[in-house]
C-alpha cells in the first residue's frame, strides 16, 4: 500500500486541527449534536457551536447537556430515531460514557465521535496519550486513529459510511491525539462540502422509532438469546474490515486523498525491522524511517488505522518476512505491562507459521515528547533482539530515574 | 378500542407499573413514543422476542431516561417530524428521583417537549424491594429493614415534585392508579403543554409493600384519604388544584394493610412511631390546603 497525497494545493488553507475537523462534521450534515466540554476537545465543539449560531448546519440540534453521560445518553435516542449524529470527547468524558457505549453499539445505532485522546486522572494530566480510546477497546465501536489533522477531518466523512452502512450499524470513534492534532495549525484540504454531499448520501433506515411503525429497542434478552446478540455484534465487525477498506477507496477515487485502509505500510517489503503505532507518533516514525534507511537500516512502518475491528489478516501479511516487529504504545495494562498493540499483535501471530519476536514499549504517556532520538535507541534495541534474542519483552521508555 | 400495551407481559398480577403504562397510553392514544429506564415496567413488557408494546418503545439504560427523551425530542424536531408526537418517559421512582435525577435535571432544564411520567411504588422493585430516594419514613425495604434497633427506612421522602417545579416546568402533577380518570385527565393536559412536564404517580406495589393483589386500588385510595398521597396540580409555579380530603382517615388505617409497615404495629414503640406519620399527613393538609 502506497501513501497518496495529491492534495491539491490551490484547495489548501491552514486552519486548527480542531476547526478542520467541526467543518468535517458540518459537510456530513447531522442532525443532532450533543457532547460535552472538556479539554482538549473543547475547541470542536466550540467551532461546532459557532456554525450552529450563525446557521451553517441547517436542519440540526446542538445539545448542551450535563454532562458526558447525557451527551451519549441523548444520541441514543436521537439515532433510534433515524438521526444522523455526532459527538466528541476524551478522558474522563469518555470514561463516564462506559456504560453508555456499550448500550449504543449493542442497540445496533450508528454515530460517529471524536476522541481527541487524552491520558486518565489520576494524577490528573490533560495532555496526550490513547489510555482512554484504548480503556473502551470492548465496547463494540468502531475504532479507527489518525495521524495528522486531514486525515482525522476526512475520516470523519468515512466513519459515517462504514457506520451507517446496513452490513454493519455500529457506532464509530475517530480518534486524534490531543494538542498534538486538535490544537496544530497546518494547512490542509478542508472537507469538501460538494464531494460530501456525492460520498455520503443521508442515512436512511427501517429500524426507528416512529408511531406510524411501532417497533421496540433495548428489549430484556435471557440466557436463551443474549449469546446470539453478541455474536451477531462480532460479525458486523468482521464486515467492518473491508468496509473500511471501501471507504478508504472511493475516498481516494472521489477526493484523491488516501491515508492507507485498515492498516497502511511504509517501506515495510524488505524490512527487517517493523514499527507498528497509531496516531500522531505515526509522523515522527516516517522520519526516522527516512533517517536509518538513508543509514542502510532495513527500517519499515505500520500504521494502524484501525483498532477495531483488528486488522489482523493484513497486519500478519504485511510482517510476513520482517526480523522484528515494534509495538509502540500510548497506553498501559497495569498490571500486564504490556500497551495494546503488543499484547494484540502477539495474539494474532501465534498459532500461525510466523514466529518472529515481538517487542513493546510503553511511551509518550501523559503527552511525554517523543524525539527522534528516542526512537533510534528503540531500534538499536530491536536490532539486537536479531542478533541476541529479547531481553525485555515490554518496556517503558524515557523514564526520569530521578523520580522513581 | 385497541388496548396499546398488549396483555401476556410477566408483571404480577395487579401490577401498578403495568398499569400505570396502560392508563397513559389510554390517554394519549398512538401517536407517542415510550421510553423506560431499566426497572419492573421494563423487564416485564421486553422479553425477547415478544414485546407488549404496540406503540414505539425504547429502554436504554436505568440512569438516562431523561436524556434519551430530549435525544429523541431534538431529533423528531430537527428532521421536522415532531408534529404532534408524544416523548413519554414512564419511569420507576428509583430511574428518576436517585440514579436518574441528572439527566431528568438537565432535559427539563433545556425545556424539550417531554412527558416525564415517575411510577412511584416507593423502592427498587426490580432488584427486589430495595430502599430509594422515594421510600417513605419508616417503611422495611430489604436494604432499611426494622431491626432491633431500627424501625425502618430513617428518611423522609425526597420530595420531587418540588424539584421539578423548581426546574420552571409549566406542569407538574400528583396522581394515583387508584383514580384512573384523574390520572388519565392529568396525563391528557400533560400531552397538551408544550414543554416538559412531569406527573409523580402513587402506585402501590403488591409485591413490595405485602398486600393481597385485590387490594391495590384501595391502598392506593386510603394513600390519598389519609393525606399521605396530597393530590395537586401545579401550572407555572402556582398550585391551580387540589383534591380535597374530606372525612380524612386516620394513617393508621393505610399503615396497617401493608407488610411493609407491620413493624409499627407488632415492635414496642410503634405508636410513637406511628404518631410521626400522621404528622406528615396533618402538614400535607396544612401545606396543600386539603381540607
Ligand atoms: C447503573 C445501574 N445500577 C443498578 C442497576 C440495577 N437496577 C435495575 S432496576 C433497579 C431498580 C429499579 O427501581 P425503580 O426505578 O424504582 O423501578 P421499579 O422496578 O421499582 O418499578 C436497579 C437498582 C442497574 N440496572 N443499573
Ligand atoms: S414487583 Fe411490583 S412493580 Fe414489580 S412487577 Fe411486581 S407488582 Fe409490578
Ligand atoms: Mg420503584
Amino acid at each position: 500500500m502506497a501513501i497518496l497525497r495529491e492534495a491539491d494545493k490551490d484547495k489548501m488553507t491552514v486552519v486548527e486541527g480542531s476547526y478542520a475537523v467541526a467543518h468535517a462534521v458540518k459537510v456530513c450534515r447531522p442532525h443532532v449534536i450533543s457532547a460535552y466540554p472538556i479539554t482538549p476537545q473543547t475547541h470542536i465543539v466550540e467551532e461546532l457551536s459557532q456554525f450552529i449560531a450563525d446557521g451553517e448546519i441547517p436542519n440540526c440540534a446542538y445539545m448542551n447537556v450535563e454532562s458526558e453521560f447525557s451527551a451519549l445518553s441523548a444520541l441514543v435516542g436521537s439515532a433510534a430515531t433515524g438521526a444522523r449524529c455526532y459527538s466528541a470527547t476524551t478522558s474522563q468524558g469518555l470514561a463516564l460514557m462506559h456504560e453508555v457505549l456499550f448500550n449504543f453499539s449493542g442497540l445496533r445505532l450508528p454515530m460517529v465521535m471524536t476522541i481527541v485522546n487524552r491520558a486518565l486522572s489520576a494524577p490528573i494530566n490533560i495532555w496526550n496519550d490513547q489510555q482512554d480510546s484504548i480503556s473502551q477497546r470492548d465496547t463494540g465501536w468502531i475504532q479507527l486513529y489518525a495521524e495528522d489533522i486531514q486525515e482525522a477531518s476526512d475520516m470523519i466523512a468515512q466513519a459515517y459510511k462504514i457506520s451507517e452502512d446496513k452490513d454493519v450499524l455500529l457506532p464509530a470513534m475517530v480518534c486524534m491525539d490531543g494538542f498534538i492534532l486538535s490544537h496544530v495549525y497546518e494547512p490542509l484540504v478542508l472537507l469538501e462540502e460538494d464531494l460530501t454531499n456525492e460520498y455520503l448520501k443521508p442515512y436512511e433506515t427501517n429500524y426507528k422509532l416512529d408511531p406510524k411503525n411501532p417497533l421496540s429497542f433495548g428489549a430484556f434478552a435471557d440466557p436463551s438469546s443474549y449469546t446470539e446478540f453478541r455474536y451477531l455484534q462480532q460479525q458486523a465487525m468482521d464486515k467492518a474490515i473491508n468496509k473500511v477498506e471501501e471507504a478508504a477507496d472511493e475516498f481516494k477515487e472521489l477526493y484523491g486523498r488516501y491515508y492507507g485502509g485498515v492498516i497502511d505500510t511504509y517501506m515495510t517489503e524488505d524490512a527487517d525491522i517493523i514499527l507498528c503505532a497509531m496516531g500522531s507518533i505515526i509522523g515522527t516514525l516516517r522520519d526516522v524511517v527516512d533517517n536509518l534507511r538513508s543509514n542502510g537500516k532495513k527500517v519499515g512502518l505500520l500504521k494502524v488505522r484501525a483498532f477495531r475491528p483488528f486488522p489482523a489478516e493484513a497486519i500478519k501479511q504485511a510482517v510476513s518476512n520482517t526480523s522484528v516487529i515494534v509495538a509502540l504504545d500510548k497506553n498501559i495494562s497495569i498490571g500486564l505491562n504490556e500497551g495494546a498493540l503488543l499484547t494484540e499483535l502477539k495474539s494474532i501471530l501465534y498459532n500461525t507459521n510466523l514466529n518472529m519476536p515481538v517487542i513493546g514499549f510503553s511511551i509518550g504517556h501523559g503527552g511525554r515528547d517523543i524525539p527522534e532520538k528516542t526512537i533510534e535507541d528503540i531500534v538499536q534495541k530491536a536490532e539486537n533482539v536479531i542478533k541476541s534474542g529479547i531481553s525485555h519483552e515490554s518496556e517503558f521508555v524515557d523514564l526520569r530515574e530521578d523520580l522513581i | 378500542m385497541k388496548e396499546l400495551l398488549s396483555p401476556g407481559h410477566t408483571a404480577c398480577p395487579a401490577c401498578c407499573d403495568t398499569m400505570i403504562a396502560k392508563f397513559t397510553l389510554r390517554a394519549l392514544g398512538e401517536d407517542c413514543i415510550i421510553i423506560s429506564p431499566t426497572g419492573c415496567l421494563e423487564v416485564t413488557t421486553s422479553a425477547f422476542p415478544t414485546s407488549s408494546w404496540n406503540v414505539p418503545w425504547i429502554h436504554s439504560l436505568f440512569e438516562n431516561a431523561g436524556a434519551v427523551a430530549s435525544g429523541i425530542e431534538a431529533a423528531l424536531k430537527a428532521m421536522n417530524k415532531k408534529e404532534d408526537t408524544k416523548v413519554v418517559v414512564l419511569a420507576g421512582d428509583g430511574g428518576t428521583l436517585d440514579i436518574g435525577i441528572r439527566s431528568i435535571s438537565g432535559a427539563f432544564e433545556r425545556g424539550h417537549d417531554i412527558i416525564y411520567i415517575c411510577i412511584d411504588n416507593e423502592a427498587y422493585m426490580n432488584t427486589g424491594v430495595q430502599r430509594s430516594g422515594a421510600t417513605p419514613f419508616n417503611a422495611t425495604t430489604t436494604t432499611s429493614p426494622s431491626g432491633k434497633v431500627s424501625f425502618g427506612n430513617p428518611l423522609p421522602k425526597k420530595n420531587m415534585p418540588a424539584i421539578m417545579n423548581a426546574h420552571g416546568a409549566p406542569y407538574v402533577a400528583t396522581a394515583t392508579l387508584a383514580y384512573p380518570k384523574d390520572f388519565m385527565k392529568k396525563v391528557k393536559k400533560a400531552g397538551s403543554i408544550e414543554g416538559p412536564t412531569y406527573i409523580h404517580a402513587h402506585a402501590p406495589c403488591t409485591t413490595g409493600w405485602g398486600f393481597d393483589t385485590s387490594k391495590t386500588v384501595e391502598i392506593g385510595k386510603l394513600a390519598v384519604q389519609t393525606a399521605l398521597w396530597p393530590l395537586y396540580e401545579i401550572e407555572n409555579g402556582t398550585i391551580t388544584s387540589v383534591k380535597k380530603v374530606k372525612n380524612k382517615k386516620p394513617v393508621e388505617e393505610y399503615l396497617r394493610m401493608q407488610k411493609r409497615f407491620k413493624h409499627l404495629f407488632t415492635k414496642e414503640g410503634g405508636e410513637e412511631e406511628i404518631a410521626k406519620i400522621q404528622k406528615i399527613a396533618d402538614e400535607n393538609i396544612d401545606i396543600f390546603g386539603l381540607q
